[in-house]
């Protein structure tokens, strides 16, 4: 990661129940919005932080609210790093099957991690599986 | 009579078109909610042909659109038919990259779903 002057820190820690990380989603996308950041990279940090977050808490933490997921958030005016940890045993994202395979098009679930590489720069696992980290350069304007 | 929180229900000739109250489907709740209130209007005999119009959804996460397939194969395992309109470009862009474009059946307007019917 280049040496990065960041604006804002965000390093928050959430039990894991519904709707407990959407303050912190809702402050870092104001983040992006107060450095005029592109509607459609607004729009893909925070499909990315929904999918990220929910699957600490209904995958990770299995929705057990006695465990936390700890978010830390950094934005600049040009970049933005998210870190988030569950405190659950971790899985292998390689292991999880393509959903856009014809076979598993009507499967309800599944989509998360793909969603968060397309709309991500980087998007990377920890050995574990229960950290990913995920960034992204704001688009240049034409 | 089946009061609806998450959508409003209108008739159009035999097609039950339906809009949504949320401008942005992501928190878990409400999409359980959502979800329980389409599948039930699915269930109904009398409601074989829906239109999903999206006019007023900023976003939606992929938990949405787990129920949108699960409703999906509700409506076809009965006989009827899905179909969505009015989805702006950007949430257009979730259904393409998850190549869920090619299971719905999706419009631009509610006209052009409404006439392919």
């Amino acid at each position: 990661m280049p040496n990065e002057a960041w604006a804002w820190l965000l390093e928050k820690k959430v039990p894991s129940q519904w709707g407990a990380g959407r303050p912190i989603i809702d402050e870092v996308l104001s983040r992006l919005q107060h450095h005029q950041w592109d509607s459609h990279d607004v729009f893909g940090v925070h499909l990315a932080l929904e999918e990220a977050i929910g699957n600490a808490i209904r995958h990770g933490n299995r929705l057990d609210a006695n465990k936390q997921v700890h978010v830390v958030c950094k934005v600049s005016v040009q970049r933005i790093f998210i870190e988030i940890t569950d405190e659950g045993p971790g899985f292998n994202p390689e292991t999880v099957p393509d959903p856009t395979a014809d076979e598993r098009l009507d499967c309800p679930g599944g989509r998360g991690i793909m969603l968060m590489r397309n709309y991500m720069s980087r998007v990377e696992y920890n050995a574990t599986g229960n950290t990913v980290v995920m960034e992204k350069e704001r688009t240049k304007p034409k | 009579m089946v009061v609806h929180r998450r959508m409003q229900v209108s008739e159009v000739g035999d097609v039950s078109v339906v809009r949504f109250v949320d401008r942005k489907i992501l928190d878990e709740a409400n999409i359980q909610e959502l979800g329980q209130e389409l599948f039930q209007l699915a269930e109904d005999d009398n409601r074989k042909k829906l239109l999903l119009n999206f006019v007023s959804v900023e976003f939606l996460s992929s938990a949405a659109l787990g129920k949108l397939i699960t409703l999906d194969k509700k409506v076809k395992a009965r006989g009827g038919r899905l179909k969505l309109s009015n989805i702006r470009p950007e949430i257009y862009e979730v259904f393409a990259i998850t190549k869920l474009n090619k299971l719905f059946d999706i419009k631009d307007d509610e006209a052009d779903a409404l006439a392919a019917f």
